[in-house]
């Protein structure tokens, strides 16, 4: 099958590549475009590590096909956050221990990021029902919940110190 | 977990996106928000070789309330609906619902079209869409026709759709009346064990109009015109509401699988149903 020429925003850079428009759109960022942030956990829509940004929304990019995509606007893991400057969630996930192996880690700050742009200040309920997408199966959700309402508390803090 | 290799189309109008499933018969699939077709073409169970993106035809998008009818485009995203304060206002139980659909990042990508148009026993929104009396348009190389939704599912997976019509938009009255959507679940994402939507108005002490519909209890969402008749003109006391719920469980016609025998089923089915319809008379 002919590849496509596909066109994308990732993580603010502007990036081309080529590719059968049935690749997903996780297979085109770690294998293609060499961004192995998003994780492959269960391939099969359930689990969410493989969870990214894309034009605003959260999704599973497992279940994205590299076509839809063309022309999307897309933020993983590494969009967010470096080890020289850490995005306040991956602060609060190190400061709360909200990861033990770390593989779901990815797609729940990223799923964690855009829950807190739409909902800034959240209950815990809140938190769990809009986690309800990614599965932790060390089971850490305890702390993943704590680590994204302290993000919050951080976020919501800093807003205030800014006004 | 690749699926077979197929042409992909990404036309900007209803005509185009036609006459390209027009053209290749059932080689071709329109999608939407893919979340039910992808991973079907991920276990290679379903077989296409032309894939019709319907994201970049603008029309297909957008809920309006235009004296007293909602009209919601197809590629609306369930996300959409939840987030919309006028549908909310217009008719609550769609949030209700929606709210109760997969998972957030599912919620952003599949949409109101593809969830009705599937055909799937397991969606919720063809129950509902029964239960609010909705109607589809669909278009195909001849025009547009409508279909009410309660003459749409014909067994799993089949539908009043010809194979070269595209499902475009859903419309149905707002309503003032009291609602619920009441799904069981085995856990947060899964597909319904049993679901129920009902809607009630009530005029002095009596019920003036109900809507009941049922999902996942047959291989097509059930309208239970008896369990509606029950209540209809009645007082909905304690006995009315139990002949109602006993006249649903035995419109539904659910069949065993992993999530439980046929009597677990029927059980669940009044459950659901007696609990849809408490809430929705409470908010009536």
């Amino acid at each position: 099958m002919e590849k496509m020429h596909l066109k994308l925003t990732v993580n603010g850079e502007q990036v081309e590549t080529l590719a059968e428009p049935r690749e997903l759109l996780i297979h085109v960022l770690r294998e293609r475009l060499d961004i192995t942030g998003p994780h492959i956990g269960c391939e099969t829509s359930h689990c969410g590590a493989c969870t990214v940004d894309m034009d605003g929304k959260s999704v599973k990019s497992c279940t994205v096909f590299a076509a839809q995509a063309n022309g999307a606007d897309i933020t993983t893991i590494e969009g967010l956050g470096n080890p020289d400057g850490l995005h306040v969630l991956q602060e609060m996930f190190k400061e709360h221990h909200g990861l033990q192996c770390g593989f779901c880690t990815p797609g729940m700050i990223t799923r964690a990021y855009r829950l807190l742009q739409e909902n800034p200040d959240p209950t815990e309920e809140e938190v769990r029902f809009g986690m309800a997408g990614n599965l932790c199966r060390c089971t850490g959700y305890q702390n993943i919940v704590k680590s994204i309402l302290a993000a919050a508390a951080e976020m919501n803090a800093a807003k205030e110190a800014a006004q | 977990m690749i699926p077979a290799a197929f042409e992909y189309h990404r036309p900007d109008s209803v005509e185009d996106a036609v006459k390209i499933i027009s053209d290749h018969g059932d080689e071709a699939r329109v999608v939407a928000g893919g979340h039910s077709l992808i991973p079907m073409m991920k276990l290679r169970m379903t077989g296409l070789s032309h894939l019709v993106d319907l994201q970049g035809i603008g029309g297909l998008k957008g809920i309006s309330v235009d004296g007293g009818t909602v009209t919601i485009g197809a590629m609306t995203t369930q996300h959409e609906l939840i987030a919309d304060d006028q549908l909310a206002a217009s008719a609550p139980i769609i949030r209700e619902a929606a709210l109760q659909i997969a998972d957030p990042q599912v919620r952003y990508m599949g949409t109101i079209g593809g969830n009705v148009a599937n055909g799937d026993p397991g969606n919720d929104m063809p129950g509902l869409m029964q239960c609010l009396a909705a109607t589809y348009t669909l278009v195909g190389p001849s025009g547009e026709r409508t279909v009410s939704a309660r003459e749409f599912y014909e067994a799993a997976y089949f539908t009043a759709r010809e194979d070269d019509e595209i499902l475009t938009s859903i419309s149905f009255d707002a309503s003032a009346s009291g609602y619920a959507y009441e799904k069981q679940k085995r856990k947060i994402g899964d597909y319904a064990t049993a679901a129920a939507g009902v809607l009630i108005s009530k005029d002095g002490g009596s019920c003036s109009a109900a809507s009941i519909a049922l999902t996942n209890l047959a291989d097509t969402p059930i309208y239970c015109e008896e369990a509606v008749a029950k209540l209809v003109g009645s007082s909905l006391s304690g006995d009315d509401i139990s002949a109602a719920v006993a006249a649903a469980v035995g419109a539904s016609d659910p069949s065993e699988d992993n999530r439980g025998p046929v009597e677990f089923k029927k059980h669940a089915a009044g459950v659901v149903v007696r609990t849809a319809i408490e809430r929705a008379i409470e908010r009536a």
